[in-house]
């Protein structure tokens, strides 16, 4: 038994050693160093935090030119520092999920009008007469150019802020995130992740059964065959989550470490009165006349509800392997996308024409230039963080 | 370090005991095997040692089970998880995170080891497991094998005492098979960690074991000894074992090591009775060229065998074509690619079935095998180069006109069954094919004789879910019949059966193609056995001449009687009168 091999946390636990250890506790034979290197990886809190403020950014204008940079600009940083993992694959289908936004958001500016008042008439289709309790929703009518512009500089805001959710998710999924949570919401993190693999095995167990149909001799499409199929999909889906809580469960999930009664009571007090501060808080800044207890209130329920999980999280047993650090090169990811959005914000306020280019009169759009140099920013971490490395091919 | 005391459990709503009056125990540093027919409470025994049953799964265990010293009844699962490591049947419905080396951390971090211990052991067991080249890879994107080695390394990196595994080489290939052995033995013999596993495929571990707790019947008390000894009252028995009975060996060989030193006399009786006095006689000499592809007759098994002329009249509405059809090929397949995800599936593949002809796809997982199936049966488009079955275009081809043509019993028979009762299906069976009503039911009754209208098709075993899928399937009474790992979980009894139903089948002019990694499955009824590496077909021809030549597609009886050319004991048998 090697006392030195145990870990403080592991301390007063017996992890029993089997015996003929040391042959198994040969050095590696290989230098650690050349098969990590793929491991310089950026805090995945940075990527998110440099991911929302660009979709911050992108709602502060309507500018389609500022908004087409923010976009090139996630792009290009997606494009030279995604990984190789399945959520890295996300940006395509946020990106295909933006442009449908934007179809759909135009599709209803020509069907249902629009409150903008237009002269350039592109097209005039046939009104539909809706009874005098519809007043106010219009189908059909003029359709005309101003609207169509401000529907899809509208629409083009909206997809830019998906757009920036998915090069978050591309750039470190949703699992690496919560990864990086507390101890004290582990288990509530475990939870969501086993949620979202979830969904690409339904994916997968609904195309299985469909082609499971064909053979039977069914027709494998339309929404009958997807309906049939729905039930066993769901059976299938129940007994593997079973599955995985047994696994976890025999794998140790769920351990936890006894702590006094004080310390749980003091936990759950400073928890909900934490949640409870950050209501009243989050009211009173929204109310009228609450902007004086506001703030305050707020701060000092969101210091409680962390002092809380803080507390909570000495329940857990739980160590973290190869914890990503929180380096200089976070610091300046997530400080370059918060720059972004500050000084976005801030040329709302100064310079709102700029950002918000008029379509009444319909104009064509400027770009302005120190918004523009703003949003350019966002490129830091293409230069300031090391390309990630394909993962090695299996030999 | 593992013992069971008198132990019987009763699930909840059962009438009878899974399992009853186990005892038994597990010294350190031994690997054990459990054995016996599927349905007799192996699953149930293993989850004893995890706690899992009853903690997890519900039901009664009466009696005591102890693993290093703690008592299941007061350790819950989740505290006995720092000694005992569980890998169940699914290695995918176990992984928790996304990539191998998190995998490989995630027990350790429930337990709480400190962070530099977790980065060491992760490293040591990358070695250990040969997954360094893995380590950054996404869980879904990795073989059949490397996911079953990245499950045992996952629950090996907290170091238990022992370590229990759920038929963990049923759905590998041969090759991956003995990876994953060999890390057991390595584990055994270097850690000294106590192994305790259910596996089915007895040819593969028995040579492993050093005892094995043989379930000999559901509610029976366990049989446990030496290998030798208990295979000679199993039930249960690898080809070693019954060619071993069948020249009357004692004690039993094991591994096909032992038979061959004693195999002597064998081959000289075989040469004798078969009346050649040359240096490799044997029933399956190797062919003139001419007659390699399309033999006119079987060539493993010429004499049909009792049980087909049974099953003759069961399917006897389809006459066994003697004179040659117009057409010969029933399925062809002509430079035919596939390139799925960006990864190419198939290439350039040439196949050609004919009626009455069984073929066995073998290779290793991923080789392509399932997609050369999928595009026989129109689910997978060809990318280039054509497929015609019974002259239409599968994929072409709508679902209720091709199932006359081609019918295909997928890896998990239970994705075929959708009604509640064996009567509906049989009736939805029916309904689908277009076929008289009752005709589904009565090949219900030929292939699973004893099961009632109202069972429901989860309650039926493995081999049970195969026979309703099979009968499902035939309905439609396609010529060509494909199966996709036919003997998946499939005990020898079971697969007996199967063996019998498709060699029917066969003798009646259905063209059977079967992809499989069950070499003495392939043994004994394949006529033609196709190799698949990396999407290319490597090889084409009689069962005989493929499976002698490769080391690792080989059948046991041919290695025991090499140079002889036999491939199943029943030859043998026969041979021997």
């Amino acid at each position: 038994m090697a006392p030195p091999d145990r870990g403080p946390a592991g301390a007063d636990r017996a992890v029993p050693r089997a015996p003929g250890e040391p042959r198994y506790l040969r050095p590696s034979r290989r230098p650690t160093a050349a098969r990590t290197r793929h491991r310089t990886v950026v805090h995945p809190g940075a990527w998110w935090l440099w991911s929302l403020s660009l979709g911050t950014a992108a709602t502060r204008t309507t500018n389609p030119l500022l908004l087409a940079l923010l976009i090139s600009a996630s792009a290009y940083v997606v494009a030279t520092h995604r990984g190789a993992t399945p959520a890295s694959h996300a940006y395509t289908a946020f990106a295909r999920l933006a442009l449908a936004v934007l179809l759909v958001r135009l599709l209803f500016a020509v069907a249902l009008g629009s409150p903008v008042p237009g002269t350039h008439v592109l097209l005039a289709l046939p009104e539909v007469p809706l009874p005098h309790w519809a007043q106010g929703i219009r189908l059909g009518g003029k359709v005309t150019a101003e609207a169509l512009v401000f529907a899809a500089y509208d629409g083009l805001k909206l997809a830019t802020l998906l757009i920036c959710v998915g090069a978050a998710n591309a750039l470190a999924g949703p699992t690496r995130l919560l990864k990086s949570l507390p101890g004290a919401l582990y288990e509530t993190g475990v939870a969501v992740v086993v949620a979202l693999t979830f969904a690409p095995h339904l994916v997968a167990d609904v195309q299985r059964l469909r082609a499971a149909r064909r053979l039977r001799g069914r027709p494998d499409r339309g929404l009958r065959g997807l309906l049939q199929v729905a039930l066993p999909v769901l059976e299938g889906a129940l007994e593997r989550s079973v599955a995985l809580a047994a696994a976890m469960e025999a794998r140790g999930y769920g351990r936890t470490a006894e702590v006094p009664a004080r310390v749980r009571r003091t936990t759950a007090a400073l928890t909900l009165g934490g949640l409870l501060g950050v209501c009243a808080g989050t009211y009173g800044l929204l109310t009228a006349e609450g902007g004086a207890y506001g703030v305050p209130l707020l701060l000092a329920g969101v210091v409680a509800a962390l002092a809380g999980l803080r507390l909570g999280g000495r329940r857990s047993l739980r160590t973290r392997y190869r914890p990503d650090p929180w380096d200089a090169r976070a610091w300046l990811v997530a400080g370059s996308g918060a720059a972004v959005a500050a000084l976005l914000t801030l040329a709302s306020a100064r310079d709102p024409e700029a950002l918000h280019p008029g379509v009444v009169p319909l104009v064509a759009p400027a770009l302005p230039l120190w918004p523009a140099a703003a949003v350019l920013l966002a490129l830091v971490p293409a230069f300031a963080v090391p390309p990630a490395s394909a993962p090695e091919e299996p030999s | 370090m593992i013992r069971f005391e008198d132990v019987s459990v009763t699930y909840d709503g059962a009438a009878e005991p899974a399992v009853r009056g186990v005892g038994f125990e597990v010294p350190e540093g031994e690997l054990v095997l459990l054995a016996g027919p599927s349905g007799v409470g192996k699953s149930t025994v293993l989850g004893a040692v995890s706690g899992l049953v009853p903690h997890f799964t519900g039901g009664t265990l009466s009696g005591r089970v102890t693993v290093a010293g703690r008592d299941t009844r007061t350790h819950k699962p989740r505290q006995l998880a720092d000694v005992v490591g569980t890998v169940g049947q699914d290695p995918l419905a176990h992984f928790v995170t996304d990539t191998v080396e998190d995998e490989l951390a995630y027990g350790m971090e429930s337990l709480g080891l400190a962070p530099e211990v977790m980065r060491r052991r992760v490293e040591e067991t990358l070695d250990l497991l040969g997954l360094a080249g893995l380590r950054g890879r996404p869980i879904a994107t990795l073989s059949g094998g490397q996911r079953q080695r990245v499950a045992i390394g996952s629950v090996l990196t907290p170091h238990p005492q022992v370590l229990v595994l759920d038929e963990p080489t049923s759905a590998l290939d041969p090759a991956a098979a003995e990876e994953v052995l060999a890390v057991l033995q390595r584990l055994v013999h270097d850690l000294g960690t106590t192994v305790l596993l259910a596996e089915h495929r007895l040819e593969r571990v028995i040579q492993y074991a050093d005892r094995v707790v043989l379930l000999p019947g559901p509610g029976e008390a366990p049989v446990v000894g030496t290998p030798a000894e208990v295979m000679a009252v199993s039930p249960v028995f690898p080809p070693v074992v019954d060619l071993g009975r069948l020249a009357g060996w004692s004690p039993l060989p094991l591994t096909v090591r032992d038979a061959r030193r004693r195999a002597g006399d064998l081959r000289e009786r075989l040469v004798a009775s078969a009346g050649g006095g040359s240096g490799a006689p044997g029933p399956v000499a190797p062919r003139g060229a001419a007659a390699r592809r399309y033999g006119p007759a079987p060539v493993a098994d010429a004499a049909p065998t009792a049980g087909a002329a049974g099953r003759r009249r069961l399917f006897g509405r389809r006459p066994a074509p003697t004179a040659p059809t117009p057409h010969p090929h029933i399925a062809e397949a002509h430079s035919l690619s596939v390139r799925r995800d960006r990864i190419d599936a198939l290439r350039q593949v040439d196949l050609t079935v004919t009626p009455g002809e069984t073929i066995a796809l073998m290779g290793r997982n991923g080789a392509g095998k399932s997609t050369l199936l999928g595009s026989l049966v129109g689910l997978v488009a060809p990318t280039a180069g054509s497929v015609t079955v019974g002259g239409a275009t599968p994929h072409r081809t709508t679902p209720r006109d091709l199932v006359r043509r081609v019918g295909l019993v997928p890896q998990d028979p239970r994705d075929l069954l959708y009604a509640d009762t064996v009567a509906d299906e049989c009736a939805a069976a029916d309904r689908d094919a277009g076929a008289p009503p009752g005709t589904c039911r009565t090949l219900v009754s030929g292939l699973l004789p004893g099961i009632t209208d109202g069972t429901h098709p989860r309650d039926l075993s493995e081999g049970q879910c195969l026979a309703l899928a099979l009968a499902v399937v035939l309905t439609a009474r396609p010529p060509l019949l494909l199966l996709d790992e036919p003997t998946r979980g499939l005990d020898y009894a079971a697969k007996a059966r199967l063996v019998t139903v498709l060699r029917g089948l066969a003798a009646e002019g259905h063209a059977i193609v079967l992809a499989t990694h069950d070499v003495e499955l392939a043994a004994e009824i394949a006529h033609r056995v196709v190799l698949l590496a990396e999407g290319e077909v490597i090889a084409d021809g009689p069962t005989a001449q493929i499976v002698v030549s490769s080391p690792s597609f080989a059948p046991q009886v041919t290695k025991i009687l090499a140079p002889q050319q036999w491939l199943t004991v029943a030859q043998v048998r026969e041979a021997l009168g």
